[in-house]
């Protein structure tokens, strides 16, 4: 036998090896996000429903969901919308409300590295619950890249799916849909808690919370949100850093 | 509607921009700031905090109901979560509960 041929078999059989684990990897990744396939689909129909309830379209909710996705934030993007917010004020309530992205972000570098091609969707796509998914256990005999990215696909399908199913009920809704919006409150609420019960350390939650209030009181509901973030950020690094001599 | 449009595309372009941001300042094998990453570690609850707030900032503790639905339905939130872990569960128990009163206990 010469070399071509041993070659050419070790090829074909790689190449039968990973079409097997391909499947494979795809299936552990539909298992593994069954738990954000409810959240996403139910989330999602809250934020469609929300957003038809202020008179978009389910496109919006579509356009939405495929270019922001992010879900707290294309809660606060309804109001936005429907408040005829300015480019700049739009510009810097995302900075607020997406920030905590860039920890993400910091906490996935290692991961996500060497995944070439897939590495910009894997980026873009990295929210809250997918951060979580791919942070937590990863099944046995997969393609660990491949498995990210079927992951992070797949929960960006459900939340469209969703958003676009929940716009479409939602203008067709006639059940008073007032305090339906607490979904969101609900939401940062169950965060808070997560991170309350598994955080040892509650100064910073504490911070969040007294530094906000304190700047609402003085600066009133329109303008307190720039001077938090940048009070916390300032307190946050003079603590961190003097917890580090 | 281009506002909207343009407005739609800022909150994209802007949420794309901070995911990719660790990944451009520290490309693979650049080492991370330890300032960075012990901010990484206690941000993600501080914020959360604020966003808590700003969701309650309409809330007027002063006047009528002042701001009893919003307690009861954040305390059966947080209650449920403790009790159950499940995200879902307690986003709809609290926002159902919250419907409920504003539109029959709390008429305004």
């Amino acid at each position: 036998m010469s070399e071509t041929t041993v070659n050419d078999e070790i090829t074909a059989n790689d190449e039968i090896k990973e079409k097997k684990t391909g499947g494979r990897t795809v299936k552990k990744a539909v298992i593994a996000s069954i738990p954000v396939m409810t959240g996403y689909l139910v989330l999602g129909m809250a934020f469609g429903i929300l957003l038809a309830d202020k008179g978009y379209s389910f496109w919006w909710a579509f356009l939405m969901s495929l270019t922001i996705y992010a879900g707290s934030m294309q809660f606060v993007a309804v109001n936005l919308l429907s408040g005829g917010a300015s480019f700049l004020s739009a510009a810097l309530m995302t900075l607020l409300v997406n920030a905590r992205h860039v920890v993400y972000g910091i906490s996935m570098l290692e991961k996500y590295q060497g995944t070439g091609k897939k590495k910009p969707y894997l980026i873009f796509a990295l929210t809250d619950e997918t951060y979580a998914l791919l942070n937590g256990e990863v099944p046995r005999d997969v393609e660990e890249k491949k498995y990210y990215f079927y992951v992070s696909l797949f929960d960006q399908i459900y939340w469209i799916t969703g958003s676009v199913i929940g716009a479409l009920i939602g203008s067709a809704l006639t059940i008073n849909t007032a305090g339906i919006d607490f979904a969101m409150t609900a939401l940062f609420l169950v965060i808070f808690t997560e991170q309350w019960l598994t955080v040892k350390n509650h100064v910073p939650a504490l911070l969040g919370l007294g530094i906000t209030l304190l700047c609402l009181v003085i600066f009133g509901a329109e303008n307190f949100l720039i001077p938090s973030m940048v009070l916390i950020v300032i307190v946050l690094c003079v603590i961190e850093t003097i917890a580090s001599r | 509607m281009l506002h909207d449009i343009i407005l739609v595309l800022i909150m994209a372009a802007v949420t794309a921009g901070l995911r990719f941001v660790p990944f451009v300042l520290f490309p693979e094998g650049k080492p991370i700031p330890k300032l960075v990453q012990r901010l990484s570690r206690v941000l993600p609850c501080a914020v959360m905090g604020m966003l808590l707030i700003y969701c309650l900032k309409g809330v007027s503790v002063i006047s009528w109901p002042f701001g009893l639905p919003e307690l009861i339905a954040m305390v059966i939130v947080a209650a449920c979560y403790v009790w159950k872990r499940n995200t879902l569960i307690s986003i709809l128990a609290g926002t159902l509960s919250y419907m409920v009163l504003i539109q029959t206990v709390f008429l305004s």
